[in-house]
């Protein structure tokens, strides 16, 4: 048989159990107390500092880290119940979520213990806040464009080029961004990259809001004049970040937001149609929560293999596509089987206003984490195609 | 499940490698294949794997079993094995040891309706029986004034007119008319005909996965051997999207099938959430079979149309194992009936419990 590709069906502890009975009661509080509102998606929720911090008292940021950084040597799989919880009850978590799940590993693997002991605690406790800086003009997926140049100088670098697409640079402390170094070499067009800990709010750095057709604005331009990095700011191995940035992605296309990132228009759906669906819209949500439930499983399958330290590369890349091609498909679904719901129903103006801006989120979804045609060349490769 | 790790697996993917190969199967007109196969997995205990020694069977659990049928679907089996296992596991829900030979369950559709008379015999139709014709026994449920029964039948006392699916099995209409049964006893409380719809559903949904597991490997090769414009199409970028979108509903077909047998093999009672996974399975292996077996099609172009090759022997066979213990349509409005019952506020808590 080819490439066996197992979904074991892992279920979750029970002490991940526990653990969501625990952040739904904080969410539940924190709804009370007018933090957020669950059914209104579009908001600009990059800014959210207080409840950042609350979410770090509670434990649950940098879960999985080390005690000595402020981590709290907790399973992935318990990550991943508050990721999820966080992401069904559209919390505001964009302030936290890139340090938590992206950059505080990459600095646990590739930063000097000084950085380490300075940076690791304040994400825990949700005080920072975190971009990434891979894209540039012309590049995206293709890592391999990337121009923006880190030149060397007395005790550190000199950056000058763009970035761009970088959610969160207007209120991020902190950017993880790959420069180039040096030319790719004939032998290895992956070669010339390097990972940096970019400091934010200098001179050198400007920050430019692009606009979003959400009406949101939370992507950026980011453009580096002259701008100074420190030699202890560099991650891992020079000229060598192409590895450091791949062996991350397992983590990055899984998850749970991977597949929720417009889900709030199925639960409003569903309560838009009440309790005696007619057969056409039992019919759709049905399916559509079938579709979820495989895609979690999925999802959740993948989960263990990264807790049980296997990196499936294959598997998780599946996951995204799947998981993209639903979300961008589940709002113009709803809306097919909302044209049904009777004028009566009391939460009609809310799943209209949702499915106005899921409609419009939908186009980008493809791009976070790899682009469904990367994602598809990846799982060629793993087919032994490529 | 998708490497053999138990014996009642090895077993079998043994049998079926050396007397079921898809190859063979296809160049025999004469169905030569089908007795010394059958011989061979009786022999092994397999058809009666779920029942009890007790009862006459090998006593494999549930989780085996279930493996097992994913492995016939990795084979596209032609023979009774799925219905003979269902139908003893239907049989020792009651208790009641099982013949030796061949049966199948019915009613197979949850539409139909089988009625149990005050004098205990049995009537009403069951239209796509699979391998109704090659019975020798019928497993059957039936509803009567004092609930849901189960009852053996030899398959000689029915009506059968026979049928083929969209995959050359044999889907027969069987009618009975007034027919007692070789034995009844009733059904255990809770036990519906809806538990066994969903039982068939998940057997169905793991040969349809295993079936799209064999589509995804012959496609994948196929690829890698056919030359076009002076390359191996696997090397054109449209082929290789095609075949991860056909891995993909491969992966989702095989995860939503062994979640949904996980959670039976479980199970204390055939809950909301056990209905969820099993009803998820059916509907979501059936689109699986839909798009992937579209997809397989295409990869391999007109040949994949042709009888001589095996291809067809695994995608119209997943094809018509949608329709049998409910479509995926018919899963579709009693998952979304189920779903907007319960409410908006209980969708969440009730996926995130699986």
């Amino acid at each position: 048989m080819t490439a066996a590709l197992r979904f074991d069906p892992i279920r979750l502890p029970e002490k991940c159990e526990q653990l969501r009975k625990e952040v739904r009661a904080f969410l539940a509080e924190e709804i009370a107390a007018g933090t957020f509102d669950p059914h209104k998606p579009n908001r600009e929720d990059t800014d959210a500092p207080e409840f950042s911090r609350r979410v770090g008292a509670k434990g649950w940021l940098g879960m999985t880290w080390p005690k000595k950084y402020g981590g709290q040597e907790r399973s992935f799989l318990e990550r991943y119940v508050v990721t999820e919880e966080m992401r069904v009850a559209n919390a505001p978590t964009r302030r936290f979520f890139v340090a938590d799940r992206q950059s505080g590993p990459v600095l646990i693997k590739y930063a000097p213990e000084h950085i380490k002991m300075d940076i690791l605690p304040r994400i825990c406790r949700g005080e920072i806040c975190f971009a990434i800086g891979m894209s540039e003009p012309n590049s995206g997926s293709d890592l391999f464009a990337a121009k923006t140049r880190a030149t060397k100088t007395d005790g550190g670098y000199l950056i000058n080029g763009t970035k761009i697409w970088t959610s969160s640079a207007h209120i991020a402390d902190y950017m993880i961004a790959i420069f180039r170094t040096s030319q790719p070499t004939n032998e290895n067009r992956r070669h010339g990259l390097t990972q940096f800990l970019v400091k934010m709010k200098q001179p050198g750095i400007q920050v430019n809001p692009i606009g979003q057709i959400t009406g949101q604005y939370e992507f950026n331009e980011v453009v580096f004049t002259d701008f100074f990095v420190p030699d202890d700011h560099v991650l891992g191995e020079v000229d060598g970040a192409w590895k450091q940035a791949t062996s991350e992605l397992a983590y990055e296309r899984s998850g749970p937001e991977r597949f929720l990132e417009t889900y709030y228009v199925l639960t409003e759906l569903v309560r838009a149609v009440g309790p005696n669906p007619d057969t056409r819209s039992a019919e759709g949500i049905g399916r559509l929560v079938a579709q979820l439930h495989t895609m979690r499983r999925m999802s959740v399958s993948v989960a263990g293999m990264l807790q049980a330290g296997k990196e499936p590369v294959v598997e998780a890349s599946i996951v995204k596509d799947i998981g993209t091609v639903w979300e961008q498909q589940l709002p113009h679904r709803v809306r097919d089987l909302a044209a049904f719901v009777e004028e009566t129903a009391t939460n009609r103006e809310t799943l209209e206003r949702q499915l106005d801006f899921a409609i419009k989120t939908a186009p980008k979804l493809t791009i976070q984490g790899g682009t469904t045609e990367v994602l598809r060349g990846i799982i060629a490769r793993g087919l032994g195609l490529r | 499940m998708a490497e053999s790790d138990n014996i009642v697996v090895e077993t079998a993917e043994k049998i079926f490698a050396d007397l079921a190969d898809p190859q063979t199967v296809n160049n025999d007109k004469k169905d030569s294949w089908q007795a010394p196969l059958w011989q061979a997995l009786s022999e092994a205990g397999l058809p009666l794997a779920w029942v009890p020694d007790d009862l006459g069977g090998s006593g494999a659990s549930l989780a085996d079993g279930f493996a097992l049928l994913n492995a016939a679907g990795r084979f596209a089996v032609a023979v009774p094995l799925a219905e003979t296992m269902l139908a003893g596991w239907l049989l020792a829900q009651a208790k009641i040891a099982s013949p030796e030979g061949e049966m199948t369950v019915l009613p197979a559709s949850p539409k139909d309706r089988i009625t149990r008379d005050a004098d205990g015999a049995l009537s009403g139709r069951a239209r796509g029986v699979p391998f109704a014709k090659a019975a020798k026994h019928f497993a059957v449920l039936a509803h009567g004034k004092d609930g849901a029964s189960i009852a053996l039948v030899d398959a000689s006392k029915a009506r059968i007119e026979t049928g083929l699916n969209v995959g050359y099995d044999h889907s027969d209409t069987v009618t009975l008319n007034k027919v007692q049964p070789v034995t009844v006893k009733p059904a255990p409380d809770g036990f519906d005909q809806t538990t066994m719809m969903l039982m068939g559903g998940v057997a169905r949904s793991l040969q349809i996965a295993g079936a799209l597991e064999s589509m995804l490997d012959i496609s994948v090769r196929y690829s890698n051997e056919r030359v076009a414009f002076e390359k191996k199409i696997s090397k054109f970028q449209a082929v290789q999207h095609n075949l991860a979108r056909l891995a993909g509903e491969s992966a989702a077909a095989l995860a939503a099938a062994t979640s949904a047998a996980d959670a039976i093999a479980n199970a204390k009672s055939f809950d909301d959430a056990v209905y969820l996974e099993a009803a998820s399975a059916k509907i979501r292996c059936a689109e699986a079979a839909e798009k992937g077996g579209a997809i397989a099609h295409q990869v391999h172009g007109a040949i994949g149309f042709t009888l001589e090759h095996i291809l067809h022997r695994y995608s119209l066979r997943a094809l018509a194992w949608r329709d049998d213990f409910g479509s995926e349509s018919h899963w579709a409005v009693e998952l979304g009936k189920l779903i907007a019952n319960r409410g908006a506020d209980e969708l969440w808590p009730l996926v995130a419990s699986r």
